[in-house]
């Protein structure tokens, strides 16, 4: 038998085994010892440059650019974790983004109107895109990369430039901090919060982590494999809604153009970064965090250190593919069986 | 066989999943020859060739990889960084040619090589190392060159994807491009009836049986994507030669390789499809933009139309694929281990 | 487990620290509150588009050689609560992105001239962040700057308008003088807005020269990059205005993305179905493979309207043909730092500072070759620096 039938029980079987238990907490251990490491040599060679790293101003910075990242890898990795995957991530951010804007149109009364459209629309994308992969079949990536294009082509031809406009009360969102947390990365952490109980704690959770350990084990087990994946699929795209919100709240009105920021891919980086199986099954929402958080920093530190920007690029490329070599050697010696992506989280 | 027995076997195939690639490919230019016919004039033809070429190149090496389970999100980076750096070295000198293009093989080689060995030894996932060999190509070629290309390519360069033999009866030019196209189309088909590319597909449907049967299981995806680096590499003096060098070049090309080569027919996941159908899905995604500059689709709306067409493409595909469960065109046993029930379509 | 002492510290943190709750928000928030968009179409303000049109005539006060110190209409105000003595001033500078060769050459352009006030020790310390065409990534990099306190001066070129606003009336309200170049903002909030004449103004000289050059009937082809993008979206109204009526039949719009593969594709298929006559250009990246698809399909060359590219320049010299190179510009990339300078010295600058915009004709060809013979093919012609002493190797070596 192969290695995934040896790994049935591991993945499986809700309630969650200990053996799941005990690998998340060691990846996601290792992920914040990551992230430390990061802070640690980033504090040095930016107290090397003479400056501080945990400024007031570089701690609000790093947590910021976290937030609007973190909502939408928080999303990916509920549809990582059932072996599927959302390219239409963008496209499902900027189109909340225009349509909250647009629905409040300045009015405060409109607030919660603008919210619940924005939010509504994402979870019709996010069952469209689960509907057309459990019911067509379509492979998610093809699936989530043609809703993308649907999408764009509804931006580019209905908004040639930036609509609506936002509330005064609801740009607090964007801009609102508590001592040195912004009030948008407090959300997301709220959201991360959520998902992990929603993971650990729920039934639904549960059979993620199972239909992404093995679809035909879980059917036979008598989860509803196809409802799981609709289910992640409009939590995925909620979430992308809610990082549209964020950027209506920051830019005070709804951008087309923020669908170019390369979000869909850098999210899944995030992903794995933060220790999540590609194949689905495995990780957690709390290494998501750790992997916002580490992208966050490089960013911070590059910035401080004024790194030429195609500097950047290929630092953050080397390094995110470091980073989840060293996971994969540790998963490995834990686990000698398949790590290699093998297309069914395509 | 009798020919109305054949012509029925044909029509089979073609309303078959697997041939709906081609059923979608006559569709299309059925549409163009009603809206102009002046498209099928030799001339005509041909131009649509050259521009075709790269990607048409681009979808065989991302064939190879994915049909051995993998992706490879560089090739994009790497068609731009190739132009770029041919730009830089030839430098409009004609003595460079031959040398540079030796020189971008290599390194075409040597990114698929370093691909390969990190997905494969240090066992990172594919779509995390060739993303993450995206934008270290992508930084890297910039940083060389400031940010801006300079240089630039020489015209023995851009013989290969401008040109072509002239003053050929009936159809006038046939470029190079077409050449090379059955050339490396005619190689890779002759691969996969070889030995390594049986294996090539035994590996992406079941790696623990293709170890177990004795086969190097990291050597071969490594293979795959030399082969993939070095398509992007001939993509690369292609589509040089067709538009010389602009900042843009490569860009995006990577999702429109990876969606051809799946509107062929090809399973991400890898160990089912052929080489050719992903062929004719690079011709299917080209054509489907000539189309739409035929039809004046508006520009904006165009990306809708192709985002609808490429899902119901595959869910006619995959529809097919899980009613009749036949294993064509690989010959393979249904897997009960397989992974891939979320995402692929059998049942 | 795990998850349960997570919401712990999450609840634990917001309780703590809700009593030192405070805002960033800027204390105005303006966006959408200007009529931007009005008048004939989204992209089309007539007030916007008469008023470019006729500064193309006037002459700009400033000394003659220096076209980046030049003004057009200025009205110049003044700056002495801003004086800062002893020179030596921080000068942080918040940039879009560095993503085109337009920018790339802009971009070390303002280097070299920041290397002259270092020299001069006006500037000591120059800070910059990029934000690789990211609004949101640009937002926090400002915020950043404001968070940091310890900026004499915050140059800001914003990478989209409306977005930006809020974040470039935050940089203003934090006291510092702040410099706008290149988009604007929909605010005024910044002691000076620095910008060539705009996108109307270039969409017009470019269609005019067809429409001058094509009889009444003609056809042309309109290549554009990006919908939606401001700057470019101006141009192309500004042409569509000019065409109106003048008898020229415009075959279609297309986005290219400037990228070469698909422009020649484009003008190639155009071709096959008719003749084009003229191209019109939102901006010059790929103008020369659009003129190879002419080539290649054994066509006449078309009236062209393209950009001061040198790739574009020397094709347009070694063809021969009828060709005009609208400007955007690049030289508007020392302005902000000197702008910068004097505002920190208490000098009067204007307050919306118009920088001259004037195409490259026939004439002028040869001219503008000869002076950046050595320069690679993507610089732009009136990038506005010979004078620096990084000139040439600065722009040459990039």
């Amino acid at each position: 038998m192969t290695a995934a039938v040896r790994e049935a029980p591991k993945t499986a079987g809700p309630p969650p085994g200990r053996s799941r238990g005990s690998f998340r907490i060691g990846t996601t251990a290792l992920v914040y010892a990551a992230l430390v490491a990061i802070l640690v040599v980033g504090a040095v060679l930016v107290a090397a440059d003479g400056k501080n790293l945990f400024s007031t101003g570089n701690i609000v910075d790093m947590l910021t650019r976290s937030s609007l990242l973190g909502f939408i890898a928080i999303g990916q990795t509920l549809v990582i974790l059932c072996r599927s995957l959302d390219l239409s991530v963008g496209y499902v951010m900027a189109s909340c983004s225009l349509i909250a804007a647009m629905v409040m149109n300045g009015s405060e009364a409109n607030v919660p109107l603008g919210i619940g459209a924005a939010l509504g629309a994402a979870a019709v994308v996010g069952l469209v895109n689960g509907l057309v992969i459990t019911k067509l079949k379509v492979n998610a990536f093809i699936a989530t990369l043609g809703t993308g294009l649907i999408l764009k082509g509804w931006l580019d031809t209905e908004f040639a430039g930036p609509a609506g406009k936002v509330t005064a009360s609801f740009q607090q969102f964007g801009y609102t901090r508590v001592s040195v947390v912004p009030l948008s990365t407090v959300v997301m952490l709220v959201l991360a919060v959520a998902g992990v109980l929603y993971l650990r704690k729920t039934r639904g959770g549960h059979h993620i982590y199972a239909v992404g350990g093995d679809t035909d084990v879980a059917r036979l087990s008598g989860i509803r494999t196809d409802r799981t994946i609709v289910t992640a699929h409009i939590l995925c795209a909620v979430a992308a809604g809610v990082a549209g919100l964020l950027i209506a709240a920051r830019f005070g009105t709804g951008s087309a153009l923020v669908y170019d920021y390369g979000l869909d891919l850098e999210s899944i980086a995030a992903v794995v970064l933060g220790g999540t199986y590609l194949m689905g099954g495995r990780g957690g929402i709390a290494g998501t965090v750790a992997g916002v958080m580490i992208l966050a920093v490089l960013d911070t530190v590059f910035n401080i250190l004024e790194v030429n920007p195609f500097y950047k690029d290929v630092l953050r490329g080397a390094i995110i593919v470091v980073a989840v070599a060293i996971y994969a050697r540790r998963q490995l010696s834990a686990r000698p069986s398949r790590v290699r992506f093998a297309g069914g989280a395509s | 066989m009798s020919s109305a027995r054949k012509l029925a076997d044909a029509g089979r195939f073609l309303i078959s999943g697997s041939g709906a690639v081609y059923l979608v490919l006559i569709a299309i230019f059925a549409i163009i020859f009603a809206n102009n016919a002046s498209f099928f004039e030799p001339a005509n033809l041909m131009l649509f060739v050259k521009k075709a070429a790269p990607l048409l190149i681009l979808a065989v090496g991302q064939y190879f990889v994915i049909v051995a389970g993998e992706f490879d999100l560089s090739v994009g980076s790497l068609v731009g960084a190739q132009v770029v750096l041919a730009a830089l070295l030839i430098d409009g000198q004609e003595s460079r040619t031959w040398p540079v293009i030796l020189l971008m093989l290599l390194g075409g080689a040597a990114v698929g090589l370093v691909n390969g060995l990190i997905t494969t030894l240090l066992k990172v996932p594919s779509i995390i190392t060739t993303l993450g060999m995206m934008l270290v190509l992508f930084g890297a070629i910039r940083l060389l060159t400031g940010g801006a290309p300079t240089g630039a390519l020489s015209e023995g360069f851009r013989v290969f994807g401008r040109r072509g033999i002239d003053d050929v009866p009936l159809i006038g030019q046939l470029p190079w491009a077409l050449l090379i196209i059955v050339a490396v189309g005619a190689a890779a088909v002759l691969l996969m009836r070889s030995s390594f590319g049986r294996t090539l597909v035994a590996v992406g449907d079941n790696e623990k049986a293709a170890g177990f049967a004795g086969t190097r299981v990291w050597w071969v995806r490594t293979a795959a994507f030399v082969l993939s680096g070095l398509s992007a590499t001939v993509a690369g003096i292609l589509v040089g030669g067709f538009a010389g060098v602009t900042s843009q070049v490569g860009d995006g090309m990577e999702f429109v390789a990876i969606t051809a080569v799946v509107l062929g027919g090809v399973v991400l996941g890898g160990g089912r499809g052929a080489v050719l159908a992903a062929i004719a899905g690079a011709l299917t995604v080209e054509s489907l933009f000539t189309l739409f500059t035929q039809l004046s689709v508006p520009s904006t709306i165009r990306p809708t139309a192709q985002g609808l067409i490429i899902i119901v493409a595959v869910a006619y595909a995959s529809r097919e694929r899980s009613r009749r469960h036949t294993p064509h065109p690989s010959p393979k046993p249904p897997e009960p281990n397989r992974h891939s029930d979320v995402a692929l379509s059998k049942e | 487990m795990r998850a349960s002492r997570l919401a712990l510290v999450g609840l634990a943190a917001v309780t703590l620290l809700l009593s030192a709750c405070s805002t960033d928000t800027p204390t105005e928030t303006p966006p959408g509150d200007q009529p931007t968009q009005t008048a004939d179409g989204e992209w089309f303000v007539r007030a916007d588009y008469d008023r470019q049109l006729a500064q193309r005539a006037m002459t700009p006060e400033g000394p003659a050689d220096k076209p980046y110190l030049q003004a057009i209409q200025p009205e110049w105000i003044d700056t002495a609560k801003f004086k800062k003595d002893g020179g030596d001033a921080t000068v942080c500078f918040s940039n879009a992105s560095i993503s085109n060769p337009w920018r790339v050459t802009g971009w070390i352009t303002m280097q070299q001239q920041v290397e002259v006030l270092k020299q001069s020790g006006d500037i000591g310390e120059f800070r910059v962040s990029d934000a690789g065409d990211d609004d949101n990534k640009q937002i926090s990099d400002i915020q950043a700057f404001v968070e940091a306190g310890d900026c004499d001066s915050i140059i800001i070129s914003p990478s989209t308008t409306a977005t930006l606003t809020p974040a470039v009336q935050a940089a203003c309200d934090s006291g510092v003088p702040v410099v706008v170049f290149d988009r604007g903002v929909q605010t005024d909030c910044a002691v000076t807005y620095i910008h060539p004449i705009g996108g109307y103004a270039f969409g017009a000289d470019a269609a005019e020269f067809l429409v001058k050059n094509l009889e009444p009937g003609k056809k042309v082809l309109a290549l554009r990059i990006l919908p939606g993008v401001d700057v470019l979206e101006n141009r192309w109204a500004a042409a569509q205005e000019v065409f109106k009526g003048s008898g020229i039949e415009v075959l279609g719009n297309e986005f290219t993305g400037g990228d070469g593969a698909k422009i020649k594709d484009i003008v190639s298929q155009y071709l096959q179905r008719g003749d084009v006559d003229g191209i019109w250009m939102d901006a010059g990246d790929g103008a020369v493979a659009a003129l190879e698809a002419f080539e290649d399909a054994g066509k006449p060359y078309p009236v062209f309207s393209g950009e001061d590219e040198l790739t574009f320049m020397r094709k347009w010299k070694d063809t021969g043909i009828k060709a005009i190179a609208p400007v955007y510009s690049n030289f508007q990339w020392r302005t902000p730092i000197l702008a910068a300078t004097m505002i920190l010295k208490g000098e009067k600058v204007p307050s919306e500072w118009v920088l001259p915009q004037s195409p490259i004709t026939d004439a002028e060809l040869d001219d503008y070759l000869a002076r950046n013979a050595d320069m690679p093919s993507l610089h732009y012609a009136k990038f506005g620096g010979e004078d620096l002493p990084g000139f040439p190797d600065a722009w040459k070596d990039r």
